[in-house]
């Protein structure tokens, strides 16, 4: 190519450069690990009721989080979504969020959907549940996710993949109520009662209850939501264990403020309209979850669902012990 | 010509060709940088984890990979070279149109094709619960196991077996054949003696890189929950948040893959392999008949039922049970940007490939073979991996650039190379270094010395000898790497997914945010999707083969 051609190339890829850099002030960058059709609705609510922009990247948490900490100060990141409280824990345990005290937030957020140390905030909840055959179990037969480990479920329970992050954080809650070696033995015998190996998925584990591969199983409450929707007829059924005892696991999709967020106050904005009443519904219903904001209440299709005791502890705690439990389950042998 | 002025013609000379030397060493260095930054790790090792990671897991995954590269690599081979050699060499009905329809399989991600089969043939799925309500009792063998992996990563990658495999015959020769005849050999001797041991570089490249696909593959045995070296980089890595223990099995990867890979260069060397003969005429192809007529029909029959038929209705069948109604204007987007991401990167990657070949051919001292082998290691490493390998420098780049021209210009904006396409550019091309190579290198071997020798005597050398003789016969070879490459970078996605910039998002991202909340159905539009757009230079590569 001649030398002109050149020149017009260059020039044409500096500005293609100078570009993407130059950001407009009042935008708010958003890191999101929580899918693009679930989250792309509401920033454009956001934007048209506010007028802000929001410039968002959506990918897995992990990832995320790696290139924040590459990126360090000077990172266009102001906000940063993900779900599972495990990540949102690990987030500010690697110095990526900053502390926020916003009287909203801490209003909207009940305490144990939050980080104690205010710097991540849940935005909706789901929960962990069992899920149950209908032609083959009735509620009754049903107890806790203890219970499952007893030998008279032998053969007759599906789970998902250990390595998936909900698994882990379930587990994590049961290393902080039972302590190491029962929740292990637990694990076990969860192991020895699998009818199948884990399925890689909550939703092919739910379908393999619906067609009798086996009885029971553990998912999340979304999952069972999708699948009600598809065919209202399943043969499937959500039971609320523990009731007696500590409560349902439940588990949040949240975000927080970067350390070195260049825009904090359109940050906290948008965080805070994101727990506010109106997004609530918004933010939830379309994935068959719960709202963080205990004012708002849940869609009609979830509500039906039933009331339910749900575990007090902080959900951080599941982020503090996610090692650990990553670790038991290998041990336990639990893929 | 005074003397300063001939010194600096000297130099120029001595640089032009030293130049291809010092290009290589470019790329290959650029390659190693992510490489390097990952076995770095081993300076700052995670005890805890990895203590971890070796009493309850190193064994399991380590035996795991291994049978599953066993298989997948023995199973590619062998059905790779069946093909190649059937619709090379041999005449039977429908050659014409399997020669060239074995090679779409190409354009499906393994991964896509792993969960349409789960799909199929799991026990929720249609076939079982077909079965079970016609009350059949006979249950088929399970997918979900190392068998179902092994099969649906042999019907995956089983092409670049075939592709290269399939160039090698045709370009044989037809006086070896013949020579090999002459003396008595019958057609299945003249293969196994004659035409296979000749093939033999470049099916052990095209296994190769099966291998190092099978290594780097995390989308497929997730599908399977099966596990693996990759898988338990990924548990390292995001469940037990320990990058350093993350890479310390990656290292033993890396470590590994350049042993084979030098293992198979010091095989390589030892052999001659330019072609005997002329390569063009029409072939006399072996006429198949009676029963091995019926077998080659099945066979090519049965691996397009397996490979793409199957899978393809059934993702055509899920699109339209879940509707269009994912299909919006951004879907123009998506595509057009899958496209122009495999377009640049088929061309960086193809011309750095040809660098490589060249300085390989001209230096053939051990220093250059090392250099190149070197900028091929990237195709090991899974996607992931390589994007930390290739964020973190160009990161900390970045923001000492950024620093640098706040301090001399009080520039006050952001990152400059961040949010860009050069970390996603940058991966790509490190990542699939290795395949153009393959395509590239295995061609120009091809020509002969005799060649290069001739047109030094008629006076052309350097760059001319490049343009006007290696250049025109490189062409096959140069069209294979591109599209090869542009296919590989419309499938790839964890790399995308990682360093792309704000709201640019390819095909391939929407099959993971489908897939990631186990929603198939709806990945099968965006899967649909990059076959087509894959299908296309396939078969334009196969045309162009073909002439």
């Amino acid at each position: 190519m001649k030398c002109k051609q050149w020149l017009v190339l260059i020039a044409a890829v500096v500005a293609m450069w100078v570009s993407y850099s130059a950001l407009a002030s009042d935008e708010v960058v958003v890191y999101s690990a929580r899918n693009e059709q679930l989250i792309k609705p509401l920033f454009d609510a956001y934007t048209k009721e506010t007028g802000v922009e929001v410039k968002f990247v959506t990918g897995k948490a992990g990832s995320l989080m790696q290139r924040l900490k590459a990126e360090g100060e000077n990172t266009p990141a102001d906000l940063l979504i993900t779900v599972d409280a495990g990540n949102l824990w690990q987030a500010a345990n690697m110095g990526l969020l900053q502390t926020v005290l916003s009287e909203k937030l801490n209003q909207s957020i009940p305490e144990y959907l939050r980080d104690p140390e205010n710097r991540w905030f849940g935005l909706s909840v789901r929960a962990r549940t069992i899920v149950y055959n209908t032609d083959k179990l009735s509620d009754s037969d049903l107890s806790s996710y203890e219970d499952l480990a007893e030998p008279k479920w032998r053969g007759k329970l599906c789970l998902r993949t250990s390595k998936k992050v909900y698994n882990q954080s379930l587990v994590a809650m049961m290393i902080a109520e039972h302590g190491k070696p029962q929740t292990e033995s637990i694990v076990k015998g969860w192991v020895a009662n699998l009818a199948t190996k884990p399925f890689s998925s909550d939703t092919k584990m739910m379908q393999a209850i619906a067609a009798g591969q086996c009885d029971v199983g553990i998912g999340n409450t979304y999952y069972f939501g999708r699948l009600e929707d598809k065919d209202p007829t399943i043969p499937l059924k959500l039971f609320w264990p523990n009731q007696q005892g500590s409560g349902v696991h439940v588990n949040i999709s949240g975000g927080g403020v970067t350390q070195h967020a260049g825009n904090v106050k359109g940050a906290i904005a948008l965080l805070e309209w994101l727990a506010s009443e109106q997004a609530q519904n918004l933010f939830s219903d379309s994935n068959h979850e719960y709202p963080a904001n205990a004012a708002v209440k849940p869609s009609a299709q979830v509500a039906a669902w039933g009331a339910f005791k749900a575990n007090p502890l902080n959900v951080a705690k599941a982020g503090e012990l996610q090692v650990e439990a990553v670790k038991l389950m290998d041990r336990a042998g639990y893929k | 010509m005074s003397k300063g002025e001939s010194g600096v013609k000297l130099w120029t000379a001595r640089l032009f060709s030293q130049g291809w030397r010092l290009s290589a060493l470019a790329i290959s260095l650029v390659v190693l940088t992510p490489v390097v930054v990952i076995l770095w790790s081993l300076f700052s090792p995670d005890l805890a984890v990895w203590q971890h990671l070796k009493t309850h897991l190193l064994w399991e995954l380590s035996s795991n990979t291994f049978w599953l590269v066993l298989g997948t690599a023995s199973g590619t081979l062998v059905l790779g070279v069946a093909l190649a050699w059937l619709t090379a060499v041999c005449e039977f009905p429908g050659r014409k149109i399997f020669s060239w329809a074995l090679m779409l399989p190409l354009a499906v991600p393994a991964y896509v094709t792993a969960f349409v089969m789960v799909g199929i043939l799991d026990f929720t799925g249609p076939l079982q619960s077909w079965m079970r309500a016609s009350g059949i009792e006979w249950q088929p063998p399970e997918i979900r196991s190392l068998g179902g992996v092994i099969l649906v990563m042999v019907l995956a990658f089983y092409p670049y077996v075939y592709l290269i495999a399939r160039n090698a015959f045709a370009t044989q020769g037809k006086r070896a054949l013949e020579a090999a005849q002459s003396l008595g050999y019958s057609p299945q001797a003249g293969f196994f003696r004659v035409a296979l041991p000749m093939a033999r570089p470049w099916i052990i490249g095209g296994v190769m890189l099966v291998i190092m696909e099978t290594l780097a593959d995390f989308g497929t045995v997730s599908v399977f929950n099966y596990d693996t070296f990759t898988t338990g980089i990924y548990k390292a890595w995001f469940d037990m948040y320990s990058l350093q223990a993350a890479s310390q099995l990656a290292s033993i990867l890396v470590i590994f893959v350049f042993i084979i890979v030098l293992l198979e260069q010091q095989a390589r060397a030892r052999m001659r392999y330019t072609t005997v003969g002329k390569t063009a005429g029409k072939q006399v192809r072996i006429q198949l008949k009676g029963w091995s007529r019926l077998a080659a029909v099945a066979l090519a029959s049965g691996v397009m039922l397996l490979a793409f038929i199957i899978p393809m209705t059934q993702l055509l069948i899920w699109v339209s049970d879940v509707g269009m109604d994912d299909l919006d204007s951004r879907y123009f987007e998506f595509l057009w940007h899958s496209l122009l991401l495999a377009a640049m990167a088929a061309l960086l990657v193809v011309s750095a490939s040809v660098i490589l070949a060249v300085a390989n051919r001209y230096y053939s001292d051990l220093g250059t073979r090392i250099m190149v082998r070197v900028a091929t290691l990237g195709y090991a490493l899974p996607g992931p991996v390589l994007a930390v390998g290739a964020f973190i420098p160009i990161a900390w780049f970045d923001n000492q650039l950024r620093d640098g021209l706040h301090t001399l210009f009080g520039y006050d904006g952001g990152l400059l190379l961040q949010g860009t396409m050069v970390t996603l550019l940058a991966a790509l091309c490190i990542r699939f270094m290795a395949v153009g190579f393959s395509a590239v290198d295995g061609n120009l071997q091809r020509i002969t010395r005799s060649i290069d020798e001739s047109a030094h005597s008629l006076g052309s050398s350097g760059l001319v000898l490049l343009r006007r003789v290696h250049l025109p016969i490189l062409r096959g070879g140069i069209f294979t790497a591109m599209t090869l490459v542009f296919v590989d970078v419309m499938k790839e996605m964890p790399i995308t997914l990682m360093t792309r910039p704000f709201g640019w998002d390819t095909l391939a991202v929407r099959v993971f945010e489908m897939t990631a909340e186990g929603e198939w159905e709806r990945a099968a539009l965006p899967s649909v999707a990059i076959v087509l757009a894959g299908l296309i230079p396939i078969i334009l590569m196969n045309r162009h083969a073909q002439h």
